[in-house]
């Protein structure tokens, strides 16, 4: 991979910690803390789509919102062009936010059931005041078209629409402000197979269109493979690997990485019957008290005194490739 | 091979307030003794019904069984007495859910659940009852049994209450296990894990098993023959060998490549069935998929194609032979 400049790059995120606190009893006393996010960092290129993958409880769906400021993260910071939006005021967030959209995984709860498809996809043109009140119709309706929906459902409600449709609309209304980056927060989980592969065909070919970022966030491996140009894998707060797509899924380095890739079920039975699977141990742990040094070391195969000691260090072990393990080579 | 289960023309209407939901329109198949089969389809495609169908676990109303007849060791399941039913459900059949925690008592401890159908089959004390109950924990790979029996079930996490349910479904050694989407709602590692055991169980156990999924990818590694389900029909049925080989239903081939895979190489523009499954609510007098498919041909339109067999393995409801884009002879 080309080493990128400092220009290159649209979203930074740096240290991002994200901790929810336990309260219990009457007085509401914090007992302790999740610790949904501990750490982490890494950059988004412009024009690039940089995969975030895990398993459920891994973090990866509050980092994407704590780099809106959906949440106020614990400790960190979050670069968009240059700028920290942990630290801006909240009128500078509320424009910077413009240039940021999201694509939420449910389709249900992310369009309000009241309103028509013109006033939901409408909505961020009238806030920001972007075209004339009385020019939104017809940006609505190209907004439509843009994602291949019949302009002329302009006036109808959310339910009427299957799961897919539903979907696009949100893509139309996360592209109205013509952002540079979109987090696209498992934006095809909810569908069916089907329909799955029209909306990441959608997000591709608009991609391309526009010169969108991509943030995708999802646990669907093979998607993640098929939709990135670099994938980060989460486990329990923290990314433990990052590389260009084709190393990543070619020569994972990262015992986590490894397992997660060989539990993907390959639809092909001929290729099925020679795949050897890594099964892990047990589950993954709470993080609200999260094991000692590395991790992982509870379900790892290698592990050994020192990760349990010794936070692993986040290295770039070939060029691109960052992985954060004592063994890894 | 024996056939162990033979289902003939099973039909399976809702009448709702919106209209008659054809959810099951006539399938048959057959179950052969040690088998795996799979049954695919999207959601809504009818292959849960179908199943629940078999062991009268229709809500009825507004569900209704118009027609067909299950035989199971010279009983049929779908007009035998209710009495005579209960003594096979959970023990000669036994069916495992997608979402263990609502199958599951809350307010029950999991052991004492667990069991209950040992207890309500067989002439056994408690005692006895409990130690069945510790080696089919210990057969699913739950570590301390003792004191997992004592806790409830929200205190398991999602894969341990999975492992819970198939100990529940295995106490009583059934000779076909049904399985619906067991795994749908879990991460790929413990989906992993899952699979894996019940692939050693399936041996140990000699039992047959019925496994409902969407996802192709299952069923290449665990199933030896498949069903595809479309609309409330079985549209394809093969070998799994042969299906990922050579689909003959064009939806079928829609479906195997619309999935990103894990082992592609380079990258490519995912193939999408356009449109979206049909809402079923009158009988249909053309083949159900023909509004979205490629190949179709007039004849389509006007009548629905029947299942048929033909080299003596495999069926396919389709008109078009797909090689040629014309009309089967």
């Amino acid at each position: 991979m080309n080493k990128k400049n400092t220009s290159d790059i649209c979203l930074r995120v740096e240290d991002l910690v994200m901790h929810f606190p336990i309260k219990r009893g009457v007085f509401q006393k914090t007992v302790g803390h999740v610790r949904a996010v501990d750490g982490v960092s890494f950059d988004v290129y412009y024009g690039e789509t940089l995969g975030l993958v895990g398993e459920s409880g891994c973090g990866k769906t509050t980092t994407g919102r704590s780099i809106l400021q959906l949440y106020e993260p614990t400790a960190g910071h979050v670069y968009f062009e240059g700028n920290d939006l942990t630290t801006m005021k909240k009128e500078d967030l509320r424009l910077a936010r413009k240039d940021i959209q999201m694509i939420f995984q449910d389709p249900y709860a992310s369009l309000n059931p009241r309103m028509t498809i013109a006033q939901i996809v409408g909505e961020p043109l009238k806030v920001f005041s972007i075209v004339k009140p009385e020019e939104i119709r017809e940006k609505v309706k190209d907004l439509l078209q843009l994602v291949l929906l019949n302009p002329a459902f302009i006036d109808r409600y959310p339910h009427e629409f299957s799961g897919g449709q539903r979907q696009r609309i949100g893509v139309a209304r996360a592209l109205a402000l013509e952002p540079k980056l979109i987090i696209c927060d498992e934006p095809i989980s909810a569908l069916d197979v089907s329909v799955q592969a029209q909306v990441i065909n959608l997000l591709e070919e608009l991609q391309s269109k526009f010169n969108l970022t991509y943030l995708f966030i999802a646990h669907d491996l093979s998607m993640v493979k098929h939709i990135s140009d670099r994938v980060a894998v989460m486990y329990l707060g923290v990314i433990v690997e990052l590389a260009i797509n084709k190393d990543l899924f070619a020569y994972p380095l990262h015992p986590y990485t490894q397992a997660l890739i060989s539990a993907v079920p390959i639809p092909d039975p001929v290729v099925e019957e020679k795949r050897r699977r890594i099964i892990l141990e047990g589950d993954v742990p709470s993080p609200a008290d999260p094991p000692s040094g590395c991790r992982f070391r509870t379900r790892c195969s290698i592990a050994q005194d020192i990760c349990a000691k010794v936070q692993p260090k986040w290295r770039e072990v070939k060029s691109g490739h960052f992985v954060a393990c004592h063994f890894a080579k | 091979m024996d056939k162990l289960l033979s289902v003939n023309d099973l039909r399976t209407h809702f009448y709702t307030r919106e209209g008659v939901v054809h959810a099951v329109n006539g399938i048959s198949f057959d179950l052969e003794a040690g088998e795996t089969l799979g049954i695919v389809g999207e959601s809504g495609c009818g292959k849960s019904v179908s199943m629940l169908s078999l062991l009268r676990l229709i809500p009825q109303p507004p569900g209704k069984i118009l027609s067909g007849s299950a035989n199971f060791n010279d009983i049929d399941l779908l007009s035998t007495s209710e009495d005579e039913l209960r003594k096979i459900r959970g023990a000669k059949i036994s069916m495992v859910f997608q979402d263990p925690m609502t199958y599951f008592n809350p307010v029950l401890k999991v052991g004492k659940q667990v069991m209950e159908p040992y207890l309500l089959h067989n002439d056994v004390s408690e005692k006895e009852a409990e130690e069945r109950m510790f080696e089919m924990f210990a057969e699913v790979g739950i570590s301390n049994p003792k004191g997992c029996a004592e806790d409830y079930p929200h205190q398991y996490s999602g894969g341990m209450r999975q492992r819970a349910m198939i100990a529940m479904a295995l106490m009583c050694s059934p000779e076909i296990l049904i399985a619906d989407e067991p795994t749908t709602a879990l991460d790929v590692t413990i989906q992993a894990q899952i699979i894996d055991m019940v692939r050693k169980l399936r041996d140990d156990f000699d039992m047959s098993i019925i496994w409902i999924t969407h996802d192709l990818g299952i069923i290449a590694n665990l199933a030896q023959r498949v069903i595809v389900m479309y609309a409330g029909y079985i549209i394809e049925e093969a070998y799994v060998k042969d299906l990922y080989k050579k689909p003959l239903h064009p939806y079928t081939i829609g479906l195997l490549n619309s999935l990103p895979r894990l082992d592609m190489k380079e990258k490519e523009k995912l193939n999408t069935i356009e449109g979206i499954p049909p809402v079923m609510y009158k009988e249909t007098n053309l083949c159900p998929f023909a509004p979205r498919c490629q190949f179709a041909i007039d004849k389509c339109l006007n009548e629905n194609p029947p299942l048929e067999r033909f080299d003596n393995k495999r069926s396919v409801a389709c008109w078009v032979d797909v090689e040629t884009g014309k009309e089967r002879k």
